[in-house]
């Protein structure tokens, strides 16, 4: 394997309050190549989330590496810093926290557009336009605030953000769980198109074990703040070693139906 | 549109509003109405009210019409309320959500200064600033903006504290925004309705504390003021009382309705929210 895009090398995070420690991340290792997909699954409270937020320098680790494109990510601050975010973006679980609430479609869109001084000032408009029917959304919704439209053209809205700066690393905290399973499908194709067309990589963070099998190409499991088990999608989810791989795929076969398609034949 | 509906069906916000556009109206028509100096005399001194057609509410120890001054007293009196209650409100937003948002040591203290200034009496905190910077206009709405930005400020580090922990701020800085852009354009307007809320309470008292420092000599002399007023029917009072009384009502009546108009409008609001 040529070097990874994002390489994290025991990242340690532990969250105080007052007495209480709670140690989320206890020396993750991660490794993520240009242009695949990396599941990653564990119960609640395992730290997916933190991870993905300490991946995106939203919380800055204890301990550990980041490596992003062979950048050391945890040595960047301030501008230059922000100049790197245009490379790894993310799409959040709640499309509707996710934006200012006050804030347009075109807002949203222009903003990315604007910080990373793309386009002109004048093509920016069009450029917007571009990235709506780039996810499939009608170009009428860009005057539309984010409250207006429905929960499945806000995380269309949230892709067209995550995509506009043209990003090689897009992280995917539960985007698609608060979806309905068809809104869920049609995401699903729109952001598998996406990687094919734009060799974007996607760290996609999900309780839906049928869909992590049928779309990721690995599978990290995370518990407890360590990766368990890393390994090929349908070989993990077929044959899992790790006791939490073991328990979360016997949970998901308890489940048959509820996620779409039948879990296993 | 719902919330103005809403505002007109509550008697309370009516009566405010009502009262309000008296004042406004008052202020606004002073000049026009009477054009001459209200402090130049205008007729013969302590004319009782309702005598005389000239000088409908009579005219003060001076022979100064009382009725030209009380529109032009409106105009000082809600001119120094909204710029003291604007002033207090701009600066305590930024103050609070500078703190709010930097947390830590700035935080600390930037919210030990507002302790600080909260200990205080902000009458005795506006006296001391207009003895020493001198009065005039300026410099009584600096004095009231002094005691009043407290308030704004420590409700908007309270909802930046609790906005800056959403989504969207994590949001705007993946795109990579700068954090005072982030601070004034993202978090900065979603604190504010509550912030909003305290305006007709400041404005209220921002009214009173010009009267009182006009009262006591303290206001910009060129200027005619209720408060003045006030104090200059205070020496007559026993022979002429009406030379306190009308002032007084007006001012009554205007903190009145500032205070009406601005529950009614939170109110409105309020429920057009709760019911989103």
């Amino acid at each position: 394997m040529k070097s990874p895009l994002l390489s994290a090398t025991g990242l340690q995070k532990t969250f105080r309050r007052g007495e209480n420690r709670f140690a989320a991340l206890a020396g993750v290792d991660l490794e993520i190549a240009a242009g695949e997909t990396l599941a990653l699954v564990g119960p609640s409270g395992s730290g997916k989330s933190t991870l993905a937020r300490v991946l995106m320098r939203l919380i800055e680790p204890d301990a550990g590496a980041l490596r992003f494109a062979g950048e050391n990510l945890l040595a960047l601050t301030g501008s230059r810093l922000r100049a790197i975010r245009s490379r790894f973006q993310m799409v959040f679980q709640d499309p509707l926290a996710a934006f200012n609430p006050r804030a347009t479609v075109e807002r949203v869109l222009y903003d990315p557009l604007r910080i990373h001084r793309i386009a002109g000032r004048g093509e920016r408009p069009q450029r917007i336009g571009a990235l709506l029917e780039r996810v499939g959304l009608a170009d009428t919704l860009r005057g539309r605030r984010i409250h207006e439209i429905s929960g499945g053209q806000r995380q269309r809205v949230a892709i067209a953000r995550a995509i506009a700066t043209g990003p090689e690393l897009v992280v995917l905290d539960e985007a698609v769980s608060a979806l309905d399973v068809s809104v869920r499908a049609e995401i699903m194709a729109l952001l598998a198109c996406l990687q094919r067309e734009q060799n974007i990589a996607y760290l996609f963070i999900s309780h839906d074990l049928a869909l992590v099998r049928d779309t990721a190409h690995r599978v990290a499991v995370i518990d407890q703040g360590r990766i368990v088990e890393t390994g090929e999608a349908k070989r993990l989810i077929a044959a899992p070693a790790s006791a939490m791989g073991k328990a979360l795929v016997a949970a998901a076969m308890k489940l048959p139906r509820r996620n779409g398609p039948e879990f296993l034949p | 549109m719902k919330t103005l509906s809403r505002l007109l069906r509550s008697p309370e916000a009516v009566a405010g509003f009502a009262l309000l556009a008296g004042m406004a109206a008052m202020a606004l028509l002073a000049p026009l109405l009477f054009p001459a100096d209200p402090l130049a005399i205008a007729g013969p001194p302590l004319t009782p009210p309702f005598e005389t057609w000239q000088h409908v509410f009579g005219t003060d120890r001076l022979g100064r019409d009382v009725l030209a001054g009380l529109f032009h007293g409106a105009r000082t009196s809600l001119a120094v309320g909204l710029a003291a209650a604007a002033a207090a409100i701009v600066a305590g937003s930024l103050i609070g959500t500078a703190a709010g948002f930097a947390g830590g040591l700035a935080d600390e203290a930037l919210m030990r200064v507002t302790d600080a200034f909260q200990t205080v009496p902000a009458f005795l905190l506006a006296l001391a600033f207009v003895s020493v910077a001198g009065p005039s206009l300026t410099t009584v709405v600096a004095a009231i903006a002094l005691g009043a930005w407290t308030g704004p400020a420590r409700i908007a580090r309270a909802e930046i504290l609790s906005l800056r922990e959403r989504d969207f701020v994590a949001g705007a800085r993946v795109v990579g925004m700068h954090p005072v852009e982030i601070a004034l354009r993202e978090v900065l307007p979603n604190a504010l309705p509550p912030v909003l809320a305290l305006s007709s309470v400041i404005v209220a008292g921002a009214v009173l504390i010009e009267a009182s420092l006009s009262f006591l000599g303290l206001g910009d002399p060129n200027r005619v003021t209720w408060g003045g007023m006030i104090a200059e029917g205070r020496t007559v009072l026993r022979s002429a009382p009406f030379l306190s009384i009308i002032p007084g009502i007006a001012l009554v009546l205007t903190v009145l309705g500032v205070y009406l108009a601005g529950e009614g409008v939170v109110e409105a609001s309020a429920a057009r929210r709760s019911f989103a």
